[in-house]
């Protein structure tokens, strides 16, 4: 397994305020690696650090094998990125930015080819302030892809747009990883982590949390599903001995089973042979919401 | 090349600002309109007061125009365009793709160039249209001068617009200086009707040496010290701009 991005306690301040206290963490060749943390939680100095764009105060980097504080430009040169705050010139034609982007490394391929790859074409003399949110987005994926890097940093890429438009670009970033190429994906919406990563850093308080897979994660940090159902039966104390169960919760007719395990297969059946058969049975595994939940006790924004 | 393609992008930029571009173009013509219509071309009679250097005064002032649209070009609009970029992270978005800041620069310097040539010819033109005035003595020699001027005026702009955080902060600083220069600085008022604290303000200002080394090579007056004051603003300007150059 090569790895492609190495950082050790990597820190950073801006005067005498620390934005990034203390991160680790490594990304291997080929994987979307998520950066997943509230807003101000240091993931936009993390990656501007790692991409040469600042320098960092304290730590040691190493981004394709390059030192980020003194091989910037070189290794700007070999990454692809799309920055959090960041636009081109609205006037700007879509091709002319491809044609700019794509001339910095003479390896890429041709910028037609991009303008293709990218679905682009129809649009290629439209100017950048004339396209949608989602459009835009599209452009900056492929801007970031046009000089043909091994890996790509990618911040927040579907905040502000509609939900229709996320799940196109998440199709695009799927796309980048098709062609070989590494990603760090920077996002605050857990359902974009959990749907496209496959491991992910939690940041919280410039610090890392906690780094899995989605499944560890939730294993590790949130095991508990929630199965809940109604019922007339007036007493449940068969549910409780379950092995599964952790505790039940009622409320009139309805009732919350919490639990681990097969709890809904458990629960289903021991209703079952209780002559219980409610139709209206749910069962909700626990997310990486709940992982977050649990690990930074609230404040998701 | 890859310098020239942004350069060539930036060029074309600028030409989709209709604003800009009639704005750039016009305010000499303004300016040379409106000035040619109160002065006419006589020169000061012996016995008179020593007034425009002792020629007629569109003689004076059509050399003078020359610098001032190479200032008003790199003065006004590039500050409030490279700002203006900084402020929008368009700047650190070229950052990440490695374009270095030569190239910026050296995009503004051809846009600079590029514009300030058009603006000069049109103002000539329409100079020799409507007015009489004293000919160049080598019009080779005055576009040398013109080069010269658009490298400093460029770096001087390109100054601002490195240390002025803003679209606004530039364009209101951009203005300020220029209408500073256009007053003070030999392209207004005829330099002999200002006060002597005016006068010691103009030898401050860019335009002031613009306009004594363009007369020089127009009308063959001596410029004295100005080269130099030119070439050490246009140095000064230069190493300030690549140092205090913020991508965002
Ligand atoms: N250029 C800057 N100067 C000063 N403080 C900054 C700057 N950029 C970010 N910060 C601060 O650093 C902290 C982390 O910011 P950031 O890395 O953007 O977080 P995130 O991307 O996780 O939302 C925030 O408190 C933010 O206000
Ligand atoms: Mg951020």
């Amino acid at each position: 397994m090569t790895l492609v991005v190495e950082a050790q306690h990597l820190q950073k301040r801006y005067g005498d305020f620390v934005a990034v206290e203390d991160v680790s963490f490594s990304v291997a060749e080929g994987e979307i690696f998520g950066i997943l943390g509230p807003n101000g939680a240091g993931k936009t100095t993390t990656v501007e650090c790692l991409q040469g764009l600042r320098k960092s105060d304290g730590g040691e980097l190493a981004v394709l094998g390059l030192d980020p504080r003194s091989e910037s430009e070189e290794l700007r040169r070999q990454i692809g990125s799309q920055l959090q705050e960041s636009a081109l010139p609205d006037r700007l034609k879509v091709w002319e930015a491809i044609k700019l982007f794509s001339s910095r490394n003479p390896g890429g391929p041709p910028w037609e080819h991009v303008l293709e790859q990218w679905n682009l074409a129809e649009k290629r003399d439209a100017s950048f302030g004339s396209l949608s949110g989602g459009q835009q987005q599209r452009l900056f994926v492929a801007l970031a892809v046009a000089n043909a890097p091994k890996l790509v940093f990618l911040d927040e890429m579907t905040t502000g747009l509609d939900p229709m438009s996320r799940r196109v670009t998440w199709d695009l970033i799927r796309q980048i990883r098709e062609m070989g190429t590494t990603v760090v994906l920077v996002t605050h919406f857990m359902d974009e982590a959990e749907n496209l990563c496959d491991r992910i850093a939690v940041i919280d308080h410039k610090r890392v949390v906690a780094i899995d897979t989605v499944d560890g994660l939730i294993e590790a940090h949130a095991g508990d599903a929630r199965v809940t159902f109604s019922t007339d039966l007036p007493d449940l104390s068969f549910l409780e001995a379950l092995e599964e169960v952790a505790g039940l919760d009622r409320n009139g007719r309805r009732v919350t089973v919490t639990g681990h395990g097969a709890l809904l297969a458990r629960v289903a059946v021991a209703l079952d042979s209780h002559g219980e058969t409610p139709v209206d049975m749910d069962v909700k595994r626990a997310s990486l919401e709940d992982v977050f939940l649990n690990i930074t006790g609230g404040n998701v924004t | 090349m890859k310098t020239l393609q942004l350069a060539w992008v930036e060029l074309k930029l600028f030409l989709r600002e209709p604003l800009t571009v009639v704005f750039s173009l016009a305010l000499p013509l303004i300016i040379l309109f409106v000035l040619g219509g109160v002065f006419g071309n006589e020169p000061s009679g012996p016995g008179e007061e020593l007034i425009y250097r002792g020629v007629g005064p569109m003689s004076y002032y059509v050399p003078a125009y020359l610098a001032l649209v190479v200032a008003s070009v790199s003065v006004i609009s590039i500050p409030t365009h490279l700002a203006g970029n900084r402020e929008r992270g368009v700047l650190k978005r070229f950052h990440a793709s490695s374009i270095g800041a030569w190239e910026v620069a050296a995009a503004e310097l051809a846009v600079a160039f590029v514009l300030s040539l058009a603006s000069g010819i049109l103002l000539l033109i329409a100079a020799n249209l409507v007015y009489d005035f004293q000919p160049a003595d080598s019009m080779l020699a005055v576009f040398g001068v013109f080069a010269v001027l658009v490298v400093g005026f460029a770096s001087f702009g390109i100054f601002l617009g490195a240390v002025l955080p803003t679209a606004r902060a530039a364009q209101a600083v951009g203005m300020l200086v220029w209408f500073v220069m256009l007053f003070l600085g030999g392209a207004g008022p005829p330099p002999e009707v200002l006060t002597d604290v005016m006068r010691q303000v103009a030898d401050f200002t860019p335009l002031w040496h613009a306009v004594l080394i363009t007369q020089e090579a127009w009308l063959g007056l001596d410029a004295g010290l100005s080269w130099l004051v030119f070439g050490a603003i246009t140095i000064v300007s230069a190493v300030l701009a690549l140092r205090f150059f913020r991508w965002e």
